[in-house]
C-alpha cells in the first residue's frame, strides 16, 4: 500500500542551545528547495529578532518540505521546530507529541548536555524514533567517535549509524534526509475516524486572528469545517487551512498525519491553547488526545511604567503580547511606591526577561520591574492555605502556621573537575542532594532538589561562571516543601518601600538584608538630605546604611560663553531625574528595584 | 544694541593637564596665520554688524595664554579691533595672562594699548599642586607678576584660583586663600576643578594615579572660600566669583545677564540676534575658512523663547543677588513666578531658592547645589 500518508514524515530537532539546531534546519530547507540560498536570511526558523540575538528559539514553527528520495518517490517532510530553553519545556513536549521522529543533534566537540538529555528522554517517552546526528564535525576539536560512545552509554540508543554532518558547510545533509525517510515511521491514524488534531503552537495574526499550528492525528480538517476545542469548549468555523513552506500557503485540507495551520477567527490565544485537541462539532471524537495541561507560571514580578501615564499603554501591550503567548498572565496591582502596574506571571526567568525586553523594545515603554518572586504557600492560623505571588502580601509572622515554597528537581551535567564547586553552589542555594552519576569518564550528572526561589537569583550565571561555561542545567517542578520563610521589608527614609519587599529563608535573611541595603546605598544617588536605608523583619531592623546628603553639585564655570553646552548638561540631568521614581521625597532609580538580583555573593 | 567682545588666543607655552580649551603650543608661523585670519574675521563682522552692534561695553581677550603673544602682535590685534569696533567710554578691557609670560615690557605695552584689567592665572599656591596641574610657574613667580602688574599701573586685577585639586587638603586651600588676601587683588575667581574627558588629568584619573577630591571636601573648600574672602572685604557676586565693591567683571556679567556677545578666534562662542554659534575648533580650519572668504562658524543654533528663558534663568541664578524678576518680565512679557510656579515652590520648600525683594536667588545651600535648581528650569 502506498498512500500519501505513507510518505509523510513528521520530525523535530532536539539540541542544546548552541549545538547548531537552527543552522541545521536552514540546511534542510535549502537542500529540499524550500528556499534558495539567496532568499535565505540566516536561520529563518527563528523569526523574532530577540530570538536571533539570544540564539534561542522561543516560538516554534512547522515547515513542510518536499523531498525526492533515492527510491524516486516524493516525500512530505514536516519539520517542527522546538524551543531550546527549559522555561518552555511544556511546549517542547507538545511539539514532540506531534512527531514520529526526532533528530538528536549533538555537538561533536562538546557532547551531550543536560538540556538535550531531558528532551531526548521526553522524546523516547513519546515513542519517537531517534536519529542521532553529530554536528560540527568540521571543527578541529571534533571527536565524533567519543560522542557516539557517549550517546550509547548515556542515552542507551544505538549510535552506530549516527549521521555525521556539518550544518555550516552542508556536509552530510543528503545522508540525513535519507535516514529521515527510511527511519522515521509514517504517521498512523485513519482518514475515516472522527477528527483529532493536536494544537502544538499558535501565533496571533492581526488580520486572521489566532493561527493554530496543528498535527492531524485522526481524520481530516477542511476549510469550512465547524470545529470544537475540546479543553476550552469553544467552537469555531475554520476559515483557512494551510501549511508553511515556509511562507503560509492555503491548501484544501490537512489529512491524517499531516502538519499545518488553521485559522478560524479566533480572537485570543487563550481560546486555543497549546495541547488542546481540535475535533469536529458534527462528529466529535469520544475523547481528547492525552497530555493537555495549562501552562503554570512559575515566576512573578511587578511591572510598572516609569511615567504613570503609560499605564494604559502597558496594559494594551500586555494584552497584545498575551494574544500570542497564552502562558503570560497578568493582573492589575497597586504599589504604594510605584503606583498602578501589573503582577505578571511567567514560565521562568528567561520568559520574564523576553517579555520585558519586548515591552521596552517593541512598545517603547520605560519599565520599572520589581525583583522576581515565586509563589509561596502559607497556612494561616485561621487554617486557611493562601498562595502569595507578591511578597508584600505575606501575612505577619503571628498569623502564620506554616510556610512552603516551590522546589525543582534539577539535573546538572558538569565535567568532573567542577563537581565540588557546583555542589558548593547548590548547598549555598539550600539544595538537597539526591544523586550523583558518572556519564562516561569525564562527566557527572548531579541531581538536586532546589528551591525555585534560589534559582531565580542568578543561579544560572553562577553555575556558568563556576564551571567556565561547561555546566548545563535542566529542571522540572517538584512540588512544595516546608521552609522557614520570613518577609523582609526595606525601609527607605523610615518608610517601608513595598516594591522592595522580599521573602527569604530565615537562615539567609541577615546576609541578604545586609547585601541588599549596601547595594541600594550604591544605587540610589545622594540627594538633598540623609537617607537611611534599613532592612527589617517584622519590627526588627537587621541592617542599616545611610546615603549622605548631597553637598555640592554645581558647574564652576561657563566655558567661555558656551551656554548651549551647559544647557544640554542640565537637560541631561533633568532627564536622568525624570527616569527615577519619586517615592515620598526620595528619588529612586529603576535599577534599585531590581537590586536584589544584582547582589554578588 | 551694544555687545561684549571675546577674543580667543589659542596658544600657550605649555598646555596644562586639566585644560580642555582649544590651545596649542606657541609657534610664530601659526601665530601669524592666526592674526591674519582674525583680522579677516573682524573685517567680515565689520560689514555684517550694525553700528550699535559694533559698540563694545567690554573686551575680553582669553585663551590659551594671550600674553604669550609679543608686544607687537598684541598691538596689531588691538588696532584691528579698534579699527572696526567702537569702544564705549568706561568699557572694561581685560587680557588674560599667565605668570612667566608677563615681562615688564609687555605689561607696559598692554597698558598703552588700553587694557585696563588683567586676569592672572595663579590657580594654586603650592608647588606640588602647580606641578600636578602642569603649570610652568611657581607661586613666587606668580606673586612677582602680580607686583609688576601693579607697578605698571593696573588697578583692576583678577586672580584665577582652582580648588578641589587631587591631593589638595583643606589646609592647603586655606593657606592659599590667606596669601591671596594679603596680595589684595580686586577680583578673585575660585573654580572647583572639573576633570574633563580628553585631558591628561582625566587619563591619570582613569589609570587611578590620582584620587578625585570628594564632594564633601569640595563643599568644605567652597564654604571656606566664601568665609575667608567675605571677611577680607570681597563681595561674593557669582557662584565662583568674588570682587571688591565696584570691581565685578563687566564682561562676564554680560554672560550671566544673557546679553549679546561676539566671539572671535577658533572655538569662540557668540550669542547675538537670537542665535548662538561657535567657530571651528581647529586653528587650521578656522584659518582656511577665513582665507577663502567664508565664515569660520561651525555650529549655529537658533534659540527659541523657551530656551532663552531657561538660559536667562540658569545664568541669572548664578549671580548671588539672583535673577531680577522685573527685568525678566520686561524681557519676556510674563512673570517668571507665573511660568514656573510649581518649580519655584518646590525649590523653595527644599531650601534651595528664595525671594529677596524683586530678586529670586539661590540660598546659601542652593549656591552649592545650583545644578539641582537650574535643571528644574531647562
Amino acid at each position: 500500500m502506498d498512500t500519501e500518508q505513507q510518505r509523510v514524515r513528521n520530525f523535530c530537532i532536539i539540541a542544546h542551545i548552541d549545538h547548531g539546531k537552527s543552522t541545521l534546519a536552514d540546511r534542510l530547507l535549502e537542500a529540499t528547495g524550500a528556499l534558495s540560498q539567496r532568499e535565505m536570511v540566516a536561520q529563518v526558523l527563528d523569526q523574532m529578532d530577540l530570538e536571533r540575538e539570544r540564539g534561542i528559539t522561543i516560538k516554534m514553527q512547522a515547515v513542510r518540505l518536499s523531498y525526492t528520495a533515492k527510491d524516486g518517490k516524493i516525500y512530505q517532510l514536516n519539520l517542527i521546530d522546538t524551543p531550546g530553553h527549559v522555561d518552555f519545556s511544556y511546549e517542547v513536549s507538545r511539539s514532540l507529541a506531534a512527531c514520529e521522529g526526532a533528530l538528536l543533534v549533538v555537538d561533536a566537540a562538546q557532547g551531550i548536555e543536560a538540556q538535550t538529555l531531558a528532551n531526548v528522554y521526553m522524546a523516547i517517552e513519546n515513542n519517537l524514533e531517534i536519529i542521532p546526528v553529530i554536528n560540527k564535525i568540521d571543527l578541529p576539536s571534533a571527536d565524533p567517535e567519543l560522542v557516539k560512545k557517549e550517546i550509547e552509554d548515556v542515552i542507551g540508543i544505538d549510535a552506530s549509524e549516527a549521521v555525521m554532518v556539518s550544518a555550516k558547510t552542508g556536509l552530510g545533509i543528503p545522508e540525513l534526509l535519507e535516514q529521515i525517510v527510511n527511519k522515521v515511521p509514517a504517521p498512523k491514524g485513519s482518514q475515516k475516524s472522527p477528527l483529532q488534531a493536536l494544537i502544538f503552537d499558535s501565533h496571533y495574526d492581526p488580520y486572521k486572528g489566532v493561527i493554530a499550528y496543528v498535527r492531524v492525528v485522526e481524520g481530516c480538517l477542511k476549510k469550512g469545517d465547524s470545529v470544537l476545542m475540546m479543553a476550552t469548549g469553544k467552537t469555531f468555523e475554520v476559515d483557512e487551512v494551510g501549511v508553511f513552506r515556509p511562507a503560509m500557503m492555503s491548501i484544501d485540507s490537512l489529512n491524517t498525519g499531516e502538519v499545518g495551520f488553521i485559522s478560524a477567527s479566533i480572537k485570543n490565544v487563550t481560546e486555543c491553547r497549546v495541547g488542546d485537541t481540535v475535533t469536529s462539532t458534527a462528529n466529535p471524537a469520544s475523547e481528547p488526545l492525552a497530555g493537555y495541561r495549562k501552562a503554570i507560571p512559575m515566576v512573578y514580578c511587578g511591572l510598572y511604567t516609569v511615567e504613570s501615564v503609560q499605564y494604559v499603554e502597558l496594559r494594551d501591550a500586555l494584552e497584545k503580547l498575551q494574544l500570542n503567548d497564552a502562558s503570560l498572565i497578568f493582573e492589575a496591582e497597586t504599589s504604594e511606591a510605584l503606583g498602578f502596574g501589573f503582577r505578571c506571571g511567567f514560565l521562568g526567568l528567561l520568559h520574564m526577561e523576553i517579555i520585558q525586553e519586548r515591552l521596552e523594545r517593541e512598545y517603547g515603554l520605560e519599565l520599572v520591574t520589581t525583583a522576581p518572586s515565586v509563589v509561596y504557600r502559607i497556612t494561616t492560623t485561621a487554617g486557611e492555605v493562601i498562595e502569595i505571588d507578591n511578597p508584600t502580601h505575606m501575612p505577619s509572622a503571628g498569623e502564620i502556621v506554616k510556610t512552603e515554597e516551590p522546589y525543582l528537581s534539577a539535573t546538572i551535567m558538569v565535567p568532573k573537575d567542577f563537581v565540588g564547586s557546583v555542589m558548593e553552589l547548590c548547598q549555598d542555594r539550600r539544595g538537597l542532594f539526591k544523586n550523583m552519576e558518572y556519564m562516561g569518564e569525564n562527566r557527572v550528572l548531579l541531581s538536586y532538589k532546589l528551591p525555585l526561589g534560589e534559582i531565580i537569583f542568578d543561579f544560572f550565571d553562577h553555575l556558568k561562571s563556576r564551571t567556565k561555561g561547561y555546566a548545563s542545567l535542566d529542571y522540572e517542578f517538584a512540588g512544595y516543601m516546608d521552609s522557614n520563610l520570613v518577609k523582609m521589608e526595606i525601609l527607605i527614609n523610615g518608610d517601608p518601600l513595598d516594591a522592595l519587599t522580599v521573602v527569604v529563608h530565615r537562615d539567609k535573611a541577615y546576609n541578604r538584608g545586609r547585601q541588599l541595603v549596601e547595594k541600594l546605598r550604591q544605587l540610589i544617588p545622594r540627594q538633598m538630605f540623609d537617607i537611611p536605608i534599613q532592612a527589617a523583619i517584622g519590627n526588627k531592623v537587621i541592617s542599616r546604611e545611610t546615603i549622605k546628603a548631597r553637598r555640592k553639585d554645581v558647574l564652576a564655570k561657563c566655558y567661555g560663553g558656551d551656554i548651549s553646552r551647559k544647557r544640554k548638561l542640565l537637560e541631561k540631568q533633568k532627564e536622568g531625574k525624570k527616569r527615577m521614581k519619586q517615592v515620598g521625597n526620595v528619588e529612586i532609580p529603576q535599577e534599585a528595584f531590581m537590586a536584589v538580583l544584582s547582589i554578588k555573593d | 544694541m551694544s555687545i561684549g567682545l571675546y577674543v580667543h588666543i589659542p596658544f600657550c607655552l605649555k598646555k596644562c593637564t586639566y585644560c580642555s580649551f582649544v590651545s596649542g603650543p606657541k609657534n610664530e608661523e601659526q601665530i601669524n596665520l592666526f592674526l591674519e585670519a582674525i583680522s579677516l574675521e573682524i573685517k567680515m563682522y565689520s560689514s555684517l554688524l550694525t553700528k550699535e552692534e559694533k559698540e563694545l561695553t567690554s573686551i575680553f581677550v582669553g585663551g590659551g595664554t594671550p600674553t604669550c603673544l609679543s608686544e607687537g602682535q598684541l598691538e596689531f590685534l588691538f588696532s584691528e579691533i579698534y579699527d572696526c569696533f567702537s569702544v564705549l567710554p568706561n568699557a572694561e578691557i581685560t587680557v588674560e595672562g599667565n605668570p612667566g609670560t608677563l615681562e615688564w615690557k609687555k605689561l607696559v605695552s598692554l597698558k598703552k594699548i588700553g587694557v585696563n584689567r588683567l586676569s592672572l592665572g595663579f590657580q594654586s599656591c603650592q608647588g606640588k599642586l602647580l606641578n600636578l596641574l602642569g603649570r610652568i610657574h611657581t607661586y613666587s613667580q606668580a606673586e612677582l607678576s602680580f607686583m609688576e602688574a601693579r607697578n605698571a599701573g593696573f588697578e583692576n586685577i583678577n586672580v584665577d584660583l582652582i580648588y578641589g585639586i587631587p591631593g589638595q587638603t583643606l589646609e592647603d586651600w586655606s593657606s592659599c586663600l590667606k596669601k591671596l588676601v594679603l596680595l589684595n587683588p580686586e577680583h578673585i575667581s575660585a573654580y572647583g576643578l572639573q576633570i574633563e574627558e580628553g585631558t591628561p588629568l582625566f587619563g591619570s584619573y582613569e589609570r587611578k594615579e590620582i584620587i578625585i577630591c570628594s564632594e564633601d571636601l569640595a563643599a568644605d573648600m567652597y564654604n571656606l572660600t566664601r568665609k575667608v574672602l567675605s571677611n577680607a572685604g570681597y563681595i561674593h557676586y557669582e557662584i565662583s566669583n568674588f570682587a571688591k565693591p565696584e570691581f565685578c567683571c563687566q564682561h562676564n556679567l554680560r554672560y550671566w545677564h544673557n546679553f549679546s556677545y561676539l566671539g572671535l578666534g577658533p572655538a569662540a562662542h557668540s550669542s547675538i540676534r537670537g542665535k548662538r554659534f561657535s567657530n571651528h575648533d581647529s586653528l587650521g580650519l578656522y584659518v582656511d575658512k577665513l582665507r577663502k572668504n567664508t565664515s569660520p562658524v561651525q555650529q549655529e543654533e537658533a534659540i527659541n523663547k523657551k530656551d532663552e528663558i531657561a538660559e536667562t534663568i540658569f545664568l541669572g541664578l548664578r549671580l548671588v543677588q539672583g535673577l531680577d524678576l522685573d527685568a525678566f518680565e520686561i524681557r519676556f512679557g510674563d512673570r517668571m513666578e507665573n511660568i514656573f510656579q510649581k518649580e519655584i515652590e518646590k525649590l523653595n520648600d527644599l531650601g534651595l531658592l528664595e525671594r529677596k525683594e524683586s530678586f529670586l536667588r539661590l540660598t546659601e545651600k542652593g549656591l552649592l547645589l545650583g545644578n539641582m535648581v537650574f535643571s528644574e528650569f531647562v
